[in-house]
């Protein structure tokens, strides 16, 4: 579904990201990994195709996103942010029809199409009952999953995650994710929480200094080498039902 | 929503009757009435000259100014909280009405010109070289980031606002000092069918671009990144309104002079009302902003007859404590 070859991308001071390659699979939850710094929202935004890169391709469902119409990349993915703020007085069902901003069909008046994909999109983060409600009324977990909504009204193929669940409680940071997995979309999700990353993704990512150091399940990839040496940090790796947790012990002094 | 419409378009037409009945000289609706369509040639009913006159050379294109000018403001002020994500933004922010000020003081004082064409002349391609060097001093990255061009607007405005009192002292020219309180605060004495004759079509066009864009203005509810993720041309988009919006305003002010408030509180007061969906607001706002000034401006040449207050003394008068009032409604709701 998503192919990255070889990109890179600088500023004056430093490449950003060097020589990237990796891919999405149809269907799968990928995980992009790395500590602050590493490049995760870097490639995020190239692939979003908001950024282009200074060399190599993204390719989406096998076309250029380099080359893609505005509204035509937008229609493909869905970017939900870490954070979502605004002034104004929206309602709920506002924020969702955003969603279907780059379907326009009219300029003027929300079409059927438009309702029902945003009805469906609420009905898809368990927000039914919230269509009415206002934006400053919604707590951090309702105001991402809105979000969530909002994303999945454009129908895309493919979902971008950046960091969704940064401030959000564990209980929200696990109704997302299980929210995003849920909606079977495509999805490659830059996550800081490892432990969170082991439970959902079918495939991690691990960029350091801007290169991929690893890839694979999640299982295979996150190792105690691999920790130490990319978030230098000290830890045990177990596997329970499965699943990869990940225990942290205090720095040595 | 086309309801509301309808009704403030025919607010609209009523304020613009009835606003021309009001003065020293008292007409009735149906000589208003008489006189426009005389003048649109479906009647030739009998009126006399003076009266004629009052209506169609004085009292109309002035009203009718009013309602352009407010109109315009109230739509670039809309579009530009938006496009800036500062609520505070308003149609001057870009340095266009010092630049305005600067060029109509430079032209009587330079001696470039004379009469009221020359003036507002001036006055336009003062504010377009403002916006120009506004423009050039945000540099490449403008389109990156709004906040570079609103600094440079509010630098360039300073340098416009220096330039201008340093003409005037140095000139010592008492037409230029009254001239100078004409642009400060504006005032709709000047507009005449010729200035509505250019101000009207630029109003138009610009007003039809900008609701083109009403949708993709929406998108920016959440931030930039977040309208270009929802398929927005962002840097295209804003640039095209920021640029469509200056020249409106330049063409305003060179009739009106900086009319302050009602292209930074009309905006606010309508989406109260509308929501903040610009397919609704932008026709509401144009609609409100033009029979707000028309009202306004007939208590400004009325209120302390024969004396006349410039209407931006009254917009100030009245949005101040509007403004103060809306900035407490906002931390209460934060």
């Amino acid at each position: 579904m998503l192919d990255i070859r070889d990109v890179s991308w600088s500023v004056p001071a430093a490449r950003l990201l060097d020589r990237v390659t990796c891919s999405v699979p149809r269907g799968t939850l990928v995980g992009l990994l790395g500590p602050n710094g590493s490049g995760k929202t870097t490639l995020l935004r190239v692939v979003a195709g908001l950024i282009a890169p200074g060399s190599g391709t993204v390719t989406v469902a096998g076309d250029d996103v380099a080359r893609l119409p505005r509204a035509a990349a937008a229609r493909r993915m869905a970017l939900l942010a870490q954070y979502a703020e605004t002034d104004l007085d929206l309602t709920a069902l506002d924020v969702v029809l955003l969603g279907r901003t780059p379907h326009r069909r009219s300029r003027w008046s929300d079409s059927d199409t438009d309702r029902a994909a945003a009805a469906d999109a609420l009905e898809r983060v368990d927000m039914t009952g919230y269509a009415h409600r206002k934006w400053q009324t919604l707590s951090g977990g309702e105001r991402q999953r809105l979000q969530l909504a909002r994303a999945l009204a454009q129908e895309p193929q493919l979902l971008l995650l950046d960091e969704p669940t940064n401030h959000l409680d564990i209980g929200h940071q696990l109704q997302l994710l299980h929210l995003v997995r849920r909606s079977g979309v495509t999805t490659l999700a830059a996550l800081h929480d490892l432990n969170l990353a082991a439970m959902f993704c079918d495939l991690v990512v691990v960029l350091h200094h801007g290169r991929v150091v690893a890839s694979g399940p999640p299982v295979g990839v996150l190792t105690p080498a691999l920790l130490a040496d990319v978030y230098a940090v000290d830890a045990d790796v177990t596997v329970h039902n499965g699943h990869t947790v990940i225990t942290y012990r205090t720095p040595a002094a | 929503m086309v309801a509301v419409v309808v009704v403030l378009a025919g607010g609209l037409l009523l304020s613009v009757a009835a606003a021309v009945t009001v003065g020293p000289a008292d007409l009735s609706l149906g000589t208003v009435w008489l006189v426009i369509t005389n003048h649109l040639g479906l009647t030739s009913a009998d009126v006399p000259l003076l009266r004629d006159h009052i209506v169609w050379e004085l009292r109309l294109p002035r009203v009718l100014g009013a309602a352009v000018v407010g109109a315009g403001l109230a739509a670039s002020g809309a579009v530009m909280q938006t496009v800036t994500r500062n609520p505070l933004a308003d149609p001057y922010l870009l340095g266009v009405s010092s630049g305005a000020s600067l060029g109509a003081v430079a032209v009587l004082v330079l001696g470039l010109g004379a009469g009221a064409a020359a003036l507002t002349g001036g006055a336009f391609a003062g504010a377009l070289a403002a916006f120009a060097v506004v423009v050039a001093a945000a540099g490449r990255q403008a389109v990156l980031r709004p906040t570079r061009v609103v600094l440079a607007g509010v630098a360039v405005a300073q340098l416009c606002a220096a330039l201008t009192s340093f003409v005037i002292i140095w000139a010592a020219d008492p037409h230029a000092t009254q001239s100078i309180t004409f642009w400060l605060s504006g005032s709709l004495a000047r507009a005449d069918w010729a200035a509505l004759g250019w101000a009207a079509p630029v109003l138009a066009a610009v007003f039809a671009v900008i609701l083109w864009f009403a949708r993709a203005l929406n998108a920016f509810a959440f931030g930039e990144e977040a309208a270009a993720a929802l398929g927005v041309a962002v840097g295209r988009v804003r640039w095209l309104l920021l640029v469509t919006t200056a020249l409106l305003t330049a063409v305003l002010v060179a009739i009106s002079g900086a009319i302050g408030f009602v292209g930074l509180l009309l905006p606010h007061a309508a989406r109260r009302f509308t929501g903040p969906d610009h397919r609704r607001l932008l026709p509401i706002v144009v609609l409100a902003g033009a029979i707000f000034l028309i009202w306004v401006d007939t208590a400004a040449r009325t209120l302390f007859e024969p004396r006349e207050l410039p209407v931006g003394v009254l917009t100030a008068l009245l949005g101040v404590p509007a403004f103060v009032l809306l900035l407490r409604r906002r931390d209460g709701n934060a």
